[in-house]
């Protein structure tokens, strides 16, 4: 082997990016949600969807949802990162497991008159959005979906006459009798 | 149940007794006037009072790190929290157990800019492994015990416990510690049966394997160096370390190779290099290590083993990974090996030996000698050559004299060697040195430092006089800071800018000044009768030794650079090269 001088090709990085849903239970606490979200920023890495809320009162457990993305590699090293943390139970990544239910709900204001409103509510039937109030100028519309079909819904209505947006961020379970 | 009535005041020193804590470093100050009320009335835990509270953080690091036991610290909220932020970054990135407790405002004010107040659990969290606000005083003995519990199990490192001062103040059932299992924080210990076996398989086939050890090794504890020193003796291969593992296998044996990374030496670096089988126990792929990623130890099979499984695969893929704590697994690899159908013959090492020999007798840590100006690394070799035989306890702070330090002084034992080596915290040998003398009364301690560094926490030299500690402050004087200056010679065409140690104060007269003894030395003809006079003297001493001021640290690998583009001395005949030219724009982005 050429011990001295030895020049070496540039490195392949052509590693593919990949989304993945991670659900996390932590024990409710205060700061639990600074910690996880602190240890994203502060290790450069990216939270696509953070979903957080008590699921089980008396044992003071919460369940976080996080859309991530990144190489395989940056993915492991997320969730050894925080399966650290002393305050979380579990880390289990559903996009691993295949095939999870994924959900978010999304509230849409929109306001107009005459032939954007009836469309309005044309485009919210055909979505099977809930309408959850409605003056003469405006409707508020709830839709509860993949992230791909409220995309396509906020889209359409962005054009009708959408004047506000909240969106809660992915809620993602496995199908099947298993638990977490 | 049965606990026993008490403040909480009263519950911190009691949990620090019940915990086997002897001695606490800290600084008072209205927050937690109750606790050190509450320490007035006892003496089973020693409080040393230091002089800035960055330097009671280093202090316990120093104790934790040469005795093996957690280190504590207890300061006031606002700027005595801020203040210790320093070293809980130190010993998060170097895996140091400690326990801070943090006085607070009480809970009625927390949020409203109070006097001294500052989010201590905000600004700590990332700089902790773990930390706590205390708003109970139900919580509280259950908090402390947990923080002690977290502090030292898995990867060891630093939890804060804020405590607001009417807690405090507040009566509460004391719980004693019990053995009851954590309830989410439960690191593995054992490593993985299967994975020890392949990682062995793997091992027996090595034609050119290399033990790469570090900090993990020291932190697992004694018996983890034991069992190190027997897998070696055992299988046969030679064994490198980190900056950090100094210590864990004997730097006199002939199968040591020496620090490797950054400045170490030719022999470690090549063997990492040319490696067919690394066996990684207890350190972590740190940059200064690897030198150039893409071309880190290019033709090897990789084992890791580490007690933490975020650091395995997080810079260098390797092959078996085995999250486990390193005496565990090391006892286990020893088993396994020696269970092996066929052990494979010491001999096929010959040719890999015969390699690494003659790769050291290129005598990368050969200098220039002086007769007329005192060679730092000369110093390190003179002072190392005086306290050989004495149970001798080195710290550092941080820069070109750490280097000639790890070079040049010879560890034979675990837990003698305390330094900053993930943070690079300059300050950091003298409260380190203040905490290993305490717990250590009867060693020698020495630290070996810069004169830059040196001033960082040259405050703490009062501590040392007032606790009679007899620690002996080693200053390599060069008139620089000067690992600045060598990269800046390096990296910036010797423009020095703001590297020059202007204004230094006399360090003889600055040492009486606080009750200690001064000594200067400035002749390589004077300087063993002088390193005589200060081991010889029973109380602290400054020796200011008048180095080189032009002396650069070799080997190294520059930036961007890997472990087989070393720099040498040019006392090894590697002139004509200038260290600019070697060193691309890209390695210049890199620190």
């Amino acid at each position: 082997m050429n011990a001295m001088n030895t020049h070496y090709p540039d490195p392949v990085k052509v590693e593919p990016v990949n989304r993945h849903t991670l659900a996390v239970i932590v024990d409710n606490e205060p700061g639990v949600l600074a910690r996880i979200s602190g240890m994203f920023s502060g290790r450069g890495y990216n939270i696509e969807s953070l979903t957080v809320s008590e699921t089980e009162a008396e044992r003071h457990l919460s369940r976080i949802t996080i859309v991530t993305s990144g190489t395989d590699a940056v993915i492991q090293q997320i969730k050894a990162q925080l399966d650290r943390l002393v305050p979380v139970h579990r880390v289990v990544d559903l996009t691993l497991q295949g095939n999870a239910i994924e959900r978010e709900i999304c509230l849409v204001k929109v306001a107009g008159q005459g032939e954007h409103r009836s469309e309005a509510l044309r485009l919210a039937a055909a979505f099977g959005a809930k309408t959850l109030d409605a003056t003469l100028s405006s409707f508020v519309f709830e839709l509860t979906g993949t992230t791909e079909e409220i995309d396509r819904f906020v889209r359409l209505m962005t054009v009708i006459g959408l004047v506000e947006t909240c969106r809660t961020g992915i809620s993602a379970m496995g199908r099947g009798a298993e638990p977490l | 149940m049965g606990g026993e009535v008490m403040t909480g005041a009263e519950m911190v020193i009691r949990a620090f007794q019940d915990q086997g804590v002897d001695t606490l470093f800290g600084y008072p100050g209205g927050a937690v006037l109750p606790i050190y009320d509450a320490l007035f009335h006892q003496e089973a835990v020693k409080h040393v009072l230091v002089r800035h509270e960055q330097g009671a953080v280093h202090a316990a690091e120093g104790y934790a790190r040469s005795s093996g036991k957690v280190g504590c610290v207890l300061v006031t909220s606002g700027p005595g929290a801020t203040n210790i932020v320093t070293g809980l970054t130190d010993a998060m990135l170097d895996s140091i157990p400690l326990v801070c407790i943090t006085g607070q405002v009480p809970t009625h004010l927390i949020g409203t800019d109070a006097f001294q107040e500052c989010d201590t659990v905000g600004i700590t969290r990332h700089c902790t492994k773990h930390n706590y606000l205390v708003k109970s005083i139900a919580d509280l003995p259950r908090i402390l015990h947990e923080a002690f519990y977290v502090a030292k199990n898995g990867r060891p490192g630093p939890v804060v416990v804020d405590l607001p001062k009417d807690i405090q103040f507040a009566s509460g059932l004391y719980e004693k510690p019990t053995s009851s299992q954590h309830k989410t924080y439960r690191p593995a210990v054992e490593g993985d049966r299967e994975r020890i076996r392949a990682a062995v398989e793997l091992m027996a086939t090595a034609r050119r394997p290399v033990f790469y050890t570090g900090g993990g090794v020291i932190n697992s504890g004694p018996e983890a160096s034991r069992l190190l020193r027997e897998l070696v003796a055992e299988t046969g291969f030679p064994v490198t370390s980190t900056l950090m593992g100094l210590g864990a296998y004997p730097a006199s044996d002939d199968k040591f190779l020496g620090m490797l990374g950054m400045h170490g030496t030719y022999e470690a670096n090549l063997a990492m290099h040319e490696c067919d089988v690394m066996i990684c126990v207890g350190a972590r792929f740190d940059d200064r290590i690897t030198g150039r990623l893409d071309a880190f130890s290019p033709f090897s099979k990789k084992i890791h083993i580490d007690v933490d499984a975020s650091s395995i695969n997080k810079v260098v893929k390797v092959d078996v990974g085995i999250v486990g704590d390193c005496a565990s697994v090391l006892e286990d690899m020893l088993e396994a090996w020696r269970a092996l159908p066929s052990r494979p013959d010491k001999s096929n090492l010959e040719g890999w030996f015969g390699k690494i020999a003659t790769w050291r007798a290129r005598e990368c840590l050969a200098y220039w000698p002086s007769g007329t100006i005192i060679k730092p690394q000369y110093a390190v070799q003179r002072l190392y050559e005086a306290c050989k035989d004495r149970e001798t306890y080195i710290t550092t702070e941080v820069g070109q004299h750490q280097m000639w330090a790890a070079q040049y002084f010879k560890f034979e034992e675990p837990n003698r060697w305390m330094t900053s080596g993930g943070l690079g915290t300059m300050g950091y040998g003298l409260p380190a040195a203040i905490g290993t003398q305490l717990a250590h009364p009867d060693g020698l301690v020495i630290d070996i430092a810069g004169e830059a560094s040196i001033l960082m926490n040259i405050q703490e030299l009062s501590t040392a006089v007032q606790y009679r500690l007899p620690v002996k402050i080693f200053i390599l004087n060069n008139e620089y800071m000067g690992m600045v200056r060598q990269w800046q010679e390096l990296l910036h065409g010797s423009r020095y800018s703001q590297s020059y140690s202007e204004s230094l104060p006399d360090f003889v007269k600055l040492a009486e000044a606080y009750g200690a003894k001064g000594m200067r030395c400035e002749k390589p003809g004077d300087l063993d009768a002088a390193i005589a006079e200060m081991l010889a003297y029973d109380g602290p001493v400054i020796f200011d030794c008048v180095v080189d001021k032009t002396e650069n640290c070799f080997p190294m690998i520059p930036s961007g650079k890997a472990h087989n583009e070393m720099l040498l001395s040019d006392y090894l005949g590697e002139t004509g090269v200038e260290l600019g030219d070697v060193i691309s724009e890209e390695g210049k982005m890199l620190v």
